[in-house]
């Protein structure tokens, strides 16, 4: 029994340092993914045909193509043109693009849900359409894609484990290095594997309580 | 710019009778990879959610339980276990069959929930008028359960499909032979990470997106039948 | 004639190749109500959304107290103004839809509140004592704090009327307000537009309840196939229809 805990206790230290590491990226990208993607979902709105069909391509390639892909395009292709970033900022940027593209969507889906009536009716009473969009859209924007958001912050945080391939310190890339250094393999993937669970159980309980009161509120 | 662009794409030519064949078969291998890995997560996704349906409470439990775990766990996590993880406890996997294996695993959680989804859609009013109407519960599932139940559940089964196909990128991490492995390879030895690493974003584009154009045609199909319930409020 | 507060002249309206108002002119004295009735797909709804440029006509113009409404001279001819400087006109102009659109996270006071407050800069407290006036007005003082989920539809209706007033609009467009309703709920509706018809607000009512329409307008257009084919007193278009598509029409109403 000690040897177990104290087996937990090696181990566990520098998987504790990568689940820092990852819930540092998955916080970063998310943001930068949101910013990314209402800012696109908004332009859209616009209705400009050419930057519309911009936005279209961008978010059809980030969405058919494979996240550790784009990572590995930023991070090792950039060098060549002259920019060298770390692997954090790597990680970062190339989740954020991905999320972008995936957000888009899911704002868009989420003012689209609105009955177009609605705005009508803002428009009616003399809102302009900034108006309408900032005090009768958005607020019930963000009830709608709470959860679809939920449930990609949740992705997120798992995709984070491709980012050990450029050596980002995440908890995938600290499991590795001490499997290399203590050879304690089984234990070190599970470990490892319950980490990430336990980061991801409360969130997902968390979206499984807002499509509980997104029900409610229909 | 032109002619960097000139000098880029004959960079491609230069080199393709070298590279060509590699990534052919890497893309088959993706594509089998894809193909398999889907096969276990549908077989594997039923049962779970039949499991759930279970009148025994430690089969609901243990269904449930493995839903939860396969969604909140990477997919590389999984990997990793079943190629090296395993290995201390003497169960071997090659590169390709512990890919497939940890990708259905996964993905079976998903699925599950996509076979509950499309189960309880089905009103039990349906499946009682069908009974009374003098069908066996077999031709109740036929030809009133399945019908609706595809509706739901076709849209986010050829998702899955087209996310697989992406994940299988994953399974380069433990060496399999696939199309992200083979352009890392060729992109260490060539010194041409840019080069392949777009070519095999190219590739793995040109595979998925007529997927999602085929989702998208099948999603908008399967809201046809559907009454359009007009949003007043 | 120019000092009607609402003219429309020659309105044309095309939806692709489908022509919905063929030439469709109108006045509005102050203080006065038209009703436009007519079969379904006739162009009636069509015709009041042009009013407030809801709907861009194809050709026509629309003066509101002798301003040009929607449109701009520009050279010798017109263009259309963009949303924000409608957005101004607009605010004199309060509209009433079939589908009531109550905006659903914001309850009854804060839905009428809100355009008072961000359209014309009034303080929270001003905007909130209007909006209690208003929906005293429509007798919903008792469901000032629900939410729209929780308000019947004649009750949801009644609300997008208050919000409607509290425009304090020269003039209101109904688009079938009761269309939508239960048979049981159109009663409290009609009634509320009845008492501001005789408080002497200048009303346009598109509407199906040609009894209703007798009763408050005093001006009827009788609406067919995107032109006015028979306009008049009440007692003139409804009691004494002249054309044949007219009485037909009335005919098929007869059961309501």
């Amino acid at each position: 029994m000690e040897d177990f805990f104290q087996k937990l206790m090696e181990l566990g230290g520098p998987l504790l340092l990568g689940a820092g590491t990852t819930v540092a990226i998955t916080i970063a990208s998310l943001l930068v993914a949101i910013v990314l993607g209402l800012s696109l979902a908004l332009i859209r709105l616009l209705g400009i045909l050419p930057v519309n069909w911009l936005i279209s391509t961008y978010v059809e390639i980030f969405r058919n193509t494979p996240v550790l892909a784009q990572i590995f395009i930023i991070y090792f292709s950039l060098p060549y043109l002259g920019i060298n970033i770390g692997p954090f900022p790597a990680a970062v940027i190339g989740l954020g693009l991905n999320g972008g593209a995936v957000l888009c969507e899911v704002f868009r889906a989420g003012l689209n849900a609105i009955h177009h009536g609605q705005r009508e009716a803002a428009l009616a009473v003399g809102m302009t359409p900034w108006m309408s969009l900032r005090y009768i859209m958005l607020p019930q924007t963000w009830r709608i894609t709470l959860p679809p958001l939920g449930n990609y912050a949740i992705a997120l945080l798992k995709d984070t484990a491709v980012v050990s391939a450029i050596a980002a310190p995440e908890i995938m890339f600290w499991a590795r290095n001490l499997v290399t250094s203590t050879f304690q393999t089984t234990f070190v993937y599970i470990l490892a594997a319950l980490i990430y669970f336990c980061l991801s159980f409360p969130l997902a309980r968390l979206v499984e309580q807002f499509e509980r009161r997104q029900r409610a509120w229909q | 710019m032109i002619n960097e662009l000139r000098e880029f794409l004959a960079i491609y030519a230069e080199n393709w009778a070298d590279w060509g064949p590699q990534i052919y078969a890497a893309i088959w291998v993706t594509i089998k990879l894809t193909v398999v890995s889907f096969a276990i997560a549908i077989v594997l996704g039923l049962c779970l959610a039949l499991g759930k349906l279970s009148p025994l409470k430690v089969v609901r439990a243990f269904c449930t339980g493995y839903i939860e775990v396969a969604r909140g766990v990477p997919a590389l996590a999984i990997l990793f276990l079943l190629y090296f993880g395993l290995v201390p406890l003497g169960i071997v996997f090659d590169a390709f069959t512990a890919g497939a294996i940890g990708l259905g695993m996964s993905a079976a959680g998903y699925i599950a929930e996509v076979f509950r989804a499309g189960i309880e859609a089905i009103h039990k009013g349906q499946r009682e008028a069908a009974l009374s109407v003098g069908m066996t519960p077999a031709m109740t599932f036929r030809h009133i359960i399945l019908p609706q139940a595809m509706r739901i559940i076709l849209p986010p089964l050829l998702n899955m499909v087209i996310i697989l196909l992406k994940d299988t990128s994953i399974c380069s991490l433990i060496s399999t032979e696939e199309l992200m492995l083979r352009a890392k390879d060729l992109a260490m030895m060539s010194f041409l990470p840019m080069h392949l690493f777009l070519l095999a974003g190219v590739l793995y584009f040109a595979l998925a997106w007529p997927l999602s154009i085929i989702t998208r045609k099948v999603e908008k199909m399967m809201q046809r039948g559907r009454r359009q319930t007009f949003g007043i409020n | 004639m120019e000092n009607a507060l609402l003219r429309v002249e020659n309105l044309h309206k095309r939806f692709g190749t489908l022509e919905v108002l063929k030439g469709v002119n109108m006045a509005l004295d102050r203080g006065h109500k038209t009703a436009i009735i007519g079969p379904s797909g006739c162009g009636k709804s069509t015709m009041l959304r042009c009013i407030n440029y809801m709907e861009t006509p194809t050709a026509g113009h629309v003066y509101l107290d002798g301003e040009l409404f929607g449109e701009r001279q520009s050279g010798d001819g017109f263009v259309r103004m963009s949303e924000t400087e409608l957005a101004t006109q607009r605010a004199h102009v309060g509209m009433v839809f079939q589908g009531f659109y109550l905006w659903p996270h914001l309850s009854a006071r804060e839905n009428v509140a809100i355009g008072p407050m961000k359209v014309r800069g009034m303080s929270k407290s001003e905007a909130n004592d209007l909006a209690d006036a208003m929906l005293e007005k429509v007798h919903m003082s008792h469901k000032v704090d629900e939410y729209p989920e929780r308000l019947s539809g004649g009750q949801q209706q009644r609300v997008a009327i208050a919000r409607a007033l509290a425009q304090q609009p020269k003039l209101m467009l109904f688009d079938e307000p009761t269309s939508a309703l239960d048979p049981e709920l159109i009663g409290e509706v009609l009634n509320v537009i009845q008492e501001l018809a005789d408080e002497g607000r200048s009303m346009v009512l598109v509407t199906h309840e040609i009894r209703f329409a007798r009763e408050v307008a005093d001006r009827v257009i009788f609406l067919h196939d995107g032109v006015i084919v028979e306009e008049g007193s009440p007692e003139e278009v409804i009691d004494n229809p002249n054309h044949e598509r007219l009485r037909g029409f009335l005919r098929q109403i007869v059961e309501h």
